[in-house]
């Protein structure tokens, strides 16, 4: 079987549970429901080759519904092809099933997401915090979190501050003027 | 005729004393063997590497025994981005150095948070340690950071170093001598 055959029979393979399908730039993206994420990763692992989980990502819509989106990043070592997989969480649910088990790699990538998304995955081995320290009251990747950060207190282990912006975030502005006006040292936050 | 006089001279202590006063004497040691503690925490610390070896050659400066053990330090290099996960290790480790110690903070991270305006990031070690030379730039150059280190050899030459590790036996010395 060739790369291309294979995507063609995705459809064939997981039938109703592709809620949509779309090319772009020879790279294939397939919406799936969040109840049926493991059975279609394990057919992605068993029948369909794809042994290598790239990443997983998550996405956070505000003030849309669902809330959060996930992607799942799949390749083929064997016939070189990709395959992505998204789904959407509701804020209310605020978890999917693990793939831990069926790709080991995915253990960290979901405390990961988890540590800045907040969003939970069921039947985790492990699921605690991984970049923050354990009892961060935040998710920081979520939009309503703001850039300099909120303070915190754990004694002994770790207190956080909100750092003063002094006008940022220091975007770079395109356009033809000098590098001094399009990356200053400070901006006013009225302009 | 008299007997004649020994010479005040001692041709057997000639060169083996000097008169200085204590402090200069104590500082004179402490600021030509700084053994730093490198806390290389990001990029910095690549900059303090290149310091240590050969082409700058910190230990023209006496200041070349990078130690690994807090115990064994006398001035902590603080050379990168310090998050606030790292940030009360860094204090732990601050506190395990004895007594006399100093702080560099180098490079713009260490100093005031640098280019990191941040939820993760301690926005300058000051904040926890008390520093005593900041070095500018993302990072420094070793040159930058040889320096701060010249600049803190001036400062420590004037302390008073006996009063600040014995205090108490300085003014057991001053009122004998008052």
């Amino acid at each position: 079987m060739t790369g291309a055959e294979l995507l063609e029979s995705l459809t064939k393979v997981f039938g109703a549970k592709i809620q949509s399908q779309t090319e772009f730039r020879d790279e294939t993206t397939c919406t799936i429901g969040a109840e049926d994420l493991r059975e279609v990763a394990k057919l992605c692992r068993a029948d369909l080759s794809f042994d290598y989980l790239l990443d997983i990502t998550s996405i956070d819509h505000y003030g849309e519904e669902p809330r959060f989106e996930i992607v799942y990043e799949l390749y083929s070592m064997t016939l070189a092809v990709h395959l992505r997989l998204k789904l959407k969480v509701s804020e209310d649910v605020g978890a999917v099933d693990t793939v831990s088990d069926i790709w080991p790699t995915a253990n960290w990538h979901e405390r990961e997401i988890y540590d800045m998304m907040g969003i939970k995955f069921n039947g985790h081995p492990d699921l605690r915090r991984i970049l923050m320290w354990d009892g961060y009251p935040y998710f920081p990747l979520r939009k309503e979190f703001p850039l300099e950060g909120l303070p915190s207190e754990m004694p002994d282990i770790a207190f956080s501050q909100a750092a003063p912006m002094e006008g940022g975030p220091f975007v770079t502005q395109p356009s033809t003027a000098t590098v001094k006006d399009r990356e200053p040292r400070a901006r006013r936050p009225e302009l | 005729m008299a007997a004649t006089q020994a010479a005040a001279y001692d041709s057997k202590i000639e060169g083996n004393v000097i008169f200085t006063r204590l402090d200069a004497a104590l500082n004179w040691v402490h600021k030509n063997s700084l053994w730093p503690m490198p806390m290389g925490l990001a990029c910095c610390a690549i900059e303090l590497m290149a310091t240590a070896a050969s082409r700058f050659d910190i230990s023209r400066f006496g200041a070349e025994v990078m130690r690994f053990s807090p115990r064994q330090c006398d001035v902590m290099i603080v050379a990168g981005t310090v998050t606030y996960k790292m940030a009360l290790a860094v204090k732990r480790i601050y506190e395990q150095m004895p007594e006399p110690k100093w702080v560099i903070a180098m490079g713009a991270c260490a100093s005031t948070g640098g280019m990191y305006r941040s939820y993760a990031v301690l926005q300058g070690i000051d904040q926890l340690l008390p520093v005593d030379v900041y070095i500018s730039g993302c990072p420094p150059r070793p040159e930058a950071l040889l320096a701060g280190l010249i600049k803190l050899q001036e400062k420590i030459s004037g302390e008073r170093s006996l009063a600040a590790q014995k205090p108490a036996l300085t003014e057991k010395l001053e009122e004998a001598l008052a």
